[in-house]
């Protein structure tokens, strides 16, 4: 689209060149969004003199963007014509909107960062927060809460996901698989706390009103789990080619046996890498856990008795009940986030490392 | 289940194998459970919540007293947050399908996905102790200069810990979701409508709008939705960045907020025993109606564009 341009006069259309008359050429963009932000510094500096309040560069930035989007239009307006104007408007737009949204995101990023280095020591990674009052203290409880709950969820959830997909694609006709894939469909859109609720309620019959366990915990993520491993896998195994399972039944090998050794095999890194996007989904969910796990401080190894605590509640709770000493529970809940974020990291990286290496070639 | 194969023709059949058998019934026995754990939620549910909807209640007149302003809250804040991050997950997508160098986009994709699986509870945390002092001097702002519009009246909250900010919260949140959505959306715009707009003469912005928004306009409902049910349902952050009063009023900038379903229950579930716990579970099961609704109505949406755009 932009051809090299050396016009050095743009408003004059007897051009040199009459490919380029009529165009801006390539550095006229930036030189106007620096000359945008100059003005906008002059402004927001000239406020803050008067006003006596400090020099803000959140009022340069909002101020040189409007001048720029304001500038840009009216001399593209001028020089090339209005459908070039309202091109240039919009990529200015567009480009400000993106830029507009980094900032939260960054800034969350780098809170999390910075305050979560404070209490990154090995006496957060081997202490409980057993008979703790005040500084000091770990998440060894939480963390091995939230591995033994998400275990459990996946125990759950893999099998009977894997198997409703291979039920919808290989097996399903009529009434009922349509009624699988709708309520499917349903499931995704459970908030995750009406799935603690659930749990809460299935078990409270069995245990009576103020039941609290880690396995109440895991029905409930299973529950937020189940939809995503049945969609990924449902997607993965439509993927495999028609051909390599009529190749193998014409071979006379049984049907379960094909879908075995022929189909899953080929599905399997689609399948592990959906499973495991599933795991980093739920590893971070507070609302569920925080009804029907508890927290506690102590370490609690089983799953099926007593209350047990998770990351993300541990984070929650240091932070919005804090004890004497406010600042070490802060830091507490700051340093529990950023493991959080660590993890779910990982295991997305895990999960396309998978993909990348394990999928398999195209042309085989 | 349905294991009855006629075996029994003349020609040789194919032997019904054991293994066959089985591994059928495991698979149908999967996806059965499936619909059983959904009924069991919905049954279950109800008959928790029946004691509230019908019994006498001890602060509240009614139930459906009790749980309006609940809703409204909700349903407001996350109409605040569709507002904000919808315009902005398109022209993110768009920013980096057609506008972002090739290289930078396939990163930022990367990025943007990595961001939708940041934990709630961490953009809470996030929320309250970044988010609301920063914009506490913009809420002042507005309620002094701009107090006679309905959503700034006076005071301000002092705090910034009001329902603009959790909406805020909510729609950074979704951002990544609905931006990951239009983004795959934008990519499967057929390559050859795109060429053929842009040989026609037309700029980038022309190409976008005749060729790449008609194309995905049903997938960016699809995927607001999904956004949308996401932002009804959200606990955490809400539950942490809102001080709440329970009133209902429009006011964003104020220190009366209304407070959301779910947070309401993160809120209250640990302490409650009794018939408060059935008011939760009640309050659950509306918030479970109205996402069952929204997810509905998007499905109605998908299927009504798709046929009318003739593709």
């Amino acid at each position: 689209m932009t051809t090299t341009t050396s016009a050095p006069a743009p408003a004059r259309r007897q051009a040199e060149n009459p490919l380029t008359a009529g165009q801006l050429p390539t550095w006229s963009p930036w030189a106007i969004l620096g000359g945008a932000l100059l003005v906008g510094a002059a402004i927001a500096a000239l406020v803050a003199g008067a006003s006596g309040s400090r020099f803000s560069i959140v009022a340069t930035a909002v101020i040189g963007f409007i001048l720029y989007l304001v500038a840009i239009t009216v001399v593209s307006q001028l020089i090339e014509g209005g459908r070039k104007a309202t091109d240039r408007l919009v990529t200015g737009v567009v480009t400000g909107a993106f830029l507009l949204a980094l900032i939260p995101l960054v800034s969350l990023v780098v809170t999390v960062i910075a305050n979560g280095m404070h209490r990154f020591d090995v006496e957060f990674f081997t202490y409980t927060m057993r008979n703790i009052v005040g500084e000091g203290g770990g998440v060894l409880h939480a963390i091995v809460g939230t591995l033994l709950v998400t275990l459990w969820a996946a125990i759950i959830s893999v099998p009977v996901g894997i198997f409703t997909a291979i039920y919808l694609v290989e097996y399903g006709k009529g009434r009922l698989s349509q009624a699988i894939t709708f309520f499917v469909d349903v499931m995704t859109g459970i908030p995750s706390i009406v799935a603690g609720l659930f749990a809460y309620a299935l078990f409270a019959l069995f245990a009576g009103e103020g039941v609290r366990s880690g396995f109440g915990g895991a029905v409930a993520l299973s529950l937020l789990m189940i939809p995503t491993v049945v969609r990924s896998t449902e997607e993965m195994l439509k993927l495999v080619p028609n051909d390599l399972r009529e190749a193998s039944l014409a071979l006379g090998v049984p049907k379960w046996l094909t879908i075995a050794k022929v189909v899953l095999p080929t599905a399997l890194a689609g399948i592990v890498t959906g499973v495991t996007l599933a795991i980093a989904r739920v590893i971070g969910e507070t609302a569920p856990l925080l009804i029907i796990a508890g927290f506690t401080t102590n370490m609690n190894y089983n799953v099926f008795d007593g209350r047990m605590m998770t990351l993300p509640v541990f984070a929650y709770n240091q932070y919005v009940s804090p004890g004497v000493q406010e600042q070490a529970y802060f830091d507490r809940a700051w340093t529990a986030a950023l493991v959080l974020i660590l993890i779910v990291m990982l295991l997305n990286i895990v999960a396309r490392l998978i993909a990348h290496f394990f999928a398999p070639k195209a042309g085989r | 289940m349905t294991t009855a194969a006629p075996a029994a023709t003349t020609r040789a059949a194919a032997p019904n194998r054991p293994a066959d058998v089985i591994f059928k019934a495991v698979s149908t026995t999967a996806g059965v459970l499936i619909l059983l754990a959904l009924a069991g939620v919905a049954i279950f549910l109800v008959a928790q919540a029946v004691p509230a909807l019908i019994g006498p209640l001890p602060e509240d007149d009614s139930f459906w007293a009790w749980v309006w302003p609940l809703t409204f809250g909700t349903l407001w804040s996350s109409f605040l947050a569709m507002l904000m991050a919808v315009p902005i997950a398109i022209a993110i997508a768009l920013f980096i399908t057609h506008y972002a160098p090739r290289r930078v986009a396939s990163v930022l994709g990367y990025a943007i996905d990595l961001l939708a699986a940041i934990p709630s509870v961490i953009y809470g945390l996030w929320g309250i102790a970044v988010l609301a002092p920063f914009m506490q001097p913009a809420y002042t702002w507005l309620a002094q200069n701009l107090g006679w519009i309905p959503l700034f009246t006076p005071p301000a909250s002092g705090t910034g810990r009001t329902i603009l900010t959790a909406a805020i919260v909510l729609a950074v949140m979704v951002l990544p979701i609905i931006t990951a959505l239009c983004r795959e959306i934008f990519l499967q715009t057929p390559r050859l409508n795109e060429e053929a707009s842009l040989a026609l003469g037309a700029t980038r912005w022309e190409m976008i709008r005749m060729a790449v928004l008609p194309h995905g306009r049903s997938g960016i409902i699809a995927s607001s939705i999904l956004g949308l049910g996401r932002a009804l349902g959200e606990t955490m952050a809400v539950a942490m960045v809102l001080a709440s009063a329970g009133a209902v009023t429009f006011v964003v900038v104020g220190s009366q907020n209304p407070s959301t379903i779910a947070a309401n229950i993160a809120l209250r579930f640990p302490e409650a025993h009794g018939i408060t716990v059935n008011m939760l579970i009640g309050s659950g099961l509306v918030l479970f109606a109205i996402t069952l609704l929204v997810n509905a109505i998007s499905r109605w949406i998908i299927a009504k564009t798709t046929v009318d755009g003739g593709r």
